[in-house]
C-alpha cells in the first residue's frame, strides 16, 4: 500500500486512540492513524470535523487529552527532535504589524529547539534560497511579504518550514485561498518533496489538483476518522466508494478528458475557497459529480 | 559654537545621554511589540511602573528601581494574563493598568516630601542625577543585548508565535523575556519622557520607520535612528525654547512620521501605475500596493474572478 511504510519501523506519526477537549467541549474521540515514513496522506473532513484540531495536536500545540501520539517512534511529551519537523499553520497572511521580507521569513524557519540564538552562517543562507526555490519564489526573496497575494504568501510559508529541511511536512489547509499559478506551483513543490522522500501530512478541504501525489487519505467527521484508506475525494459522501476499488490508485483516472469545459463552477461545499478550487481544479476532479 | 556652550553644562550632558540611551533602546523593543500588534503594551506597563515609583520613595529606597521592580512584576502578570485568559483577558489588562495608575498617585502623594508626581508622569530629563543615569544607562545595555542579541528568535516569535512553538523555541520564556525587557525600557524612559509618553518613543519611530523601509532589520534600524534622533533634537530644543523636554521629543517623532507617511505616499503614487501595469498581466497577483498590513492582498475574495477567467479560454 504506501511506499514507505515498510522498510522503516516507526511510522513518522502514530496516532493512538485519541481524545482532546478544547473549552470543555470534545473535538476529537478516539481518532487512530499513523502516517508511514515517505507517505504523503491528506487529512480531508467539512468544517468542524476537527481535522485541523488533529494536526495542532499532533505538532504539540494542543493537550492530548487521552491516547497517544508518537513522533518517529517517540511519545509526543518527549519528542525534542523538532528540527525534523516543518509546520505551516493555517493563515490568511504572512505578514505581521512591521514589514518583513520573503528572505527575512523564511530565514525564521531555520530555527532549531538548539539553534535559536545562534547567528545565520552560509550554509543557512543557502538553504533559504533553497527553500524558495522549491516554491518557485527566489526571485522575490528580497520583497516585503505584505506585497504578495495570498497564494504567494502561503508558498512563503511553505518555505520556510522546508527551510530546516524536514523528514515530516505538516500543512493546515495550505491551498487555502491560492491562487491559480500557486496551485500549480505548490503541487510541482510537493510532487519533488515527496520525490525526495518528505513524508507529508496535509489538511485539504478536498484533493483537487493534488490528488496525483495522495497516497492516502484519512476523512474525519465530527472528530472520529469515517474513512482510512485509498484517496477518495468526497469520503464523507459516499465512503464506501473508495472500499470497493482497492486496487486503484486515486479516483481520478487519467482516462477522463481533462479538457472537458463546462463545469468548472460545481459547488463542492459552502465555503467560499472551495468556489475559487471549483474554477481551477481541472474538470477531472469532478468525476463524481458531473451532472452539476 | 553655541552646541559647544550646551555640551558643557553637566545637566545637559547628562541630559543627551539620557536621550541617547532611550532614543536607542524604546524603539529597538517597540519594533517587536508593533510586530506582534501590542504597541499600546508600553503604555500599560507605564501605569503600572508609577505604582513602583510610589513604593520607592515612600519606603526612601530608589523610586528607579521600585519602578523596575513592579513593572517587571505587572508584565508577567500581563504575559499570564495574555496567556490564559482570552475572552476576559482586557478587562484584567484595564485593572492592572488604572490601578497600577491610581496606586502610583495615591503612593505619591502620601510619600509626601517634595516628589512631584508630573515628572513622572511626563519625565524631568534636566534634573537627572548622576545616579539615575547610571540606572538608566546600565538597564538601556540589558534591553539593547536582548532585543539586538535575541533578535532572530524574537522575530520569529512575534511573527507567527504557533509556528515557532512548533518550531521548538523556547516561547514561553522568549514571551516573558520580551515583557520583562518591554518593563525596563518603560523604566528607562519615564525620567526622560515620563510613564504616559514613554510609550510613544516605542512606538511611533518603528511607525514612522516603516513607511520607508520593506525589511524588518531595516525598520528596526531606521526606527532606533529616529528614536535617538528625536530624542537629542526634542532635548536641545527644549533649552532654547524653553519646552518640556518629554513632549518636545515626542511631537518631533510625530513630526518625522508625518513626513515618512507623505513621502511614502509620493513615492507609492510614482510607482503606482507600472504596479497596476503588472497587476494586470498577472491574474490573482498582488492588489493594492498600498496596503501596508496585508490585509488587502491576502483577501482572497477579489481573487475568484480572476480564475474564473482564466478558466473560460479551454
Amino acid at each position: 500500500m504506501a511506499r514507505g511504510a515498510s522498510d522503516i519501523t516507526a511510522p513518522a506519526v502514530a496516532v493512538h486512540e485519541v481524545t482532546v477537549t478544547l473549552g470543555g467541549r470534545p473535538i476529537l474521540h478516539g481518532v487512530d492513524t499513523t502516517v508511514g515514513r515517505g507517505e504523503t496522506v491528506a487529512l480531508l473532513g467539512a468544517n468542524g470535523s476537527g481535522k485541523s484540531t488533529l494536526v495542532k495536536t499532533i505538532v504539540g500545540l494542543y493537550p492530548v487529552e487521552s491516547g497517544r501520539i508518537e513522533l518517529f517512534g517517540t511519545p509526543l511529551p518527549s519528542f525534542r527532535a523538532w528540527q525534523r519537523v516543518g509546520y505551516v499553520p493555517q493563515r490568511t497572511t504572512a505578514a505581521a504589524g512591521v514589514p518583513a521580507t520573503v528572505g527575512e521569513v523564511v530565514s525564521s524557519g531555520l530555527l532549531t529547539p538548539r539553534g535559536w540564538a545562534v547567528r545565520r552562517g552560509r550554509s543557512d543562507r543557502g538553504a533559504v534560497r533553497e527553500a524558495l526555490a522549491t516554491v518557485g519564489m527566489l526571485d522575490r526573496i528580497g520583497d516585503p511579504v505584505a506585497a504578495l497575494s495570498g497564494g504567494q504568501q502561503q508558498r512563503v510559508l511553505i518555505a520556510r518550514a522546508l527551510a530546516r529541511r524536514p523528514d515530516l511536512l505538516i500543512m493546515d489547509e495550505p491551498m487555502a485561498g491560492v491562487d491559480l499559478v500557486s496551485q500549480q506551483a505548490f503541487a510541482d513543490a510537493l510532487a519533488g518533496l515527496a520525490e525526495h522522500g518528505t513524508t507529508i501530512l496535509l489538511v485539504l478541504h478536498e484533493l483537487g489538483p493534488l490528488a496525483k501525489l495522495i497516497d492516502r487519505t484519512v476523512v474525519l467527521r465530527a472528530g472520529t476518522v469515517l474513512y482510512d484508506g485509498t484517496p477518495v475525494e468526497h469520503g464523507e459522501e459516499d465512503p464506501a466508494h473508495g472500499h470497493e476499488r482497492p486496487g486503484h490508485d486515486h479516483v481520478h483516472p487519467h482516462d477522463t478528458p481533462s479538457e472537458a469545459p463546462g463545469t468548472p463552477e460545481c459547488p463542492p461545499g459552502p465555503t467560499p475557497v472551495e468556489t475559487l478550487k471549483a474554477a481551477t481544479t481541472q474538470a477531472t476532479t469532478w468525476k463524481e459529480s458531473p451532472a452539476c | 559654537m553655541l552646541s559647544g556652550t550646551i555640551f558643557g553644562l553637566a545637566f545637559m550632558q547628562r541630559a543627551f545621554l539620557a536621550a541617547l540611551v532611550i532614543g536607542l533602546a524604546a524603539p529597538a523593543i517597540g519594533t517587536y511589540l508593533v510586530q506582534r500588534r501590542l504597541a499600546l503594551m508600553g503604555d500599560g506597563l507605564g501605569h503600572v511602573a508609577l505604582t513602583g515609583v510610589g513604593l520607592g520613595l515612600i519606603t526612601k529606597t530608589s523610586p528607579v528601581w521600585g519602578a523596575v521592580v513592579v513593572a517587571v512584576a505587572g508584565a508577567a502578570a500581563v504575559e499570564l494574563i495574555r496567556e490564559r485568559a482570552k475572552a476576559s483577558g482586557d478587562v484584567a489588562l484595564a485593572m492592572l493598568f488604572y490601578g497600577g495608575l491610581a496606586g502610583g498617585s495615591m503612593l505619591i502623594s502620601l510619600s509626601g516630601g517634595n516628589a512631584n508626581l508630573n515628572s513622572y508622569l511626563f519625565g524631568s530629563i534636566l534634573s537627572t542625577s548622576d545616579g539615575d543615569l547610571w540606572a538608566i544607562a546600565a538597564l538601556a545595555v540589558g534591553v539593547l543585548v536582548v532585543t539586538l542579541g535575541l533578535r532572530r528568535a524574537l522575530f520569529a516569535v512575534c511573527q507567527d508565535e504557533e509556528f515557532a512553538r512548533v518550531a521548538g523555541l523556547p516561547v514561553r520564556s522568549l514571551n516573558l523575556l520580551m515583557a520583562v525587557t518591554t518593563a525596563v525600557t518603560v523604566t528607562v524612559g519615564m525620567r526622560v519622557v515620563g510613564v504616559l509618553m514613554v510609550s510613544a518613543l516605542m512606538v511611533v519611530p518603528v511607525a514612522a520607520a516603516q513607511q520607508l523601509t520593506r525589511a524588518f532589520a531595516a525598520t528596526m534600524g531606521a526606527a532606533m535612528a529616529i528614536g535617538v534622533g528625536a530624542a537629542l533634537s526634542g532635548v536641545t530644543l527644549s533649552y532654547y525654547a524653553d519646552t518640556p523636554p518629554g513632549a518636545s521629543i515626542v511631537l518631533i517623532a510625530i513630526g518625522v512620521f508625518l513626513l515618512a507617511s507623505i513621502g511614502a505616499g509620493l513615492l507609492r503614487r510614482g510607482r503606482g501605475r507600472s504596479a497596476a501595469a503588472r497587476a494586470r498581466r498577472a491574474p490573482g497577483g498582488p492588489g493594492a500596493p498600498g496596503a501596508p498590513d496585508g490585509a488587502a492582498v491576502s483577501d482572497p475574495r477579489p481573487q475568484p474572478p480572476a480564475a474564473t477567467a482564466s478558466s473560460l479560454p479551454q
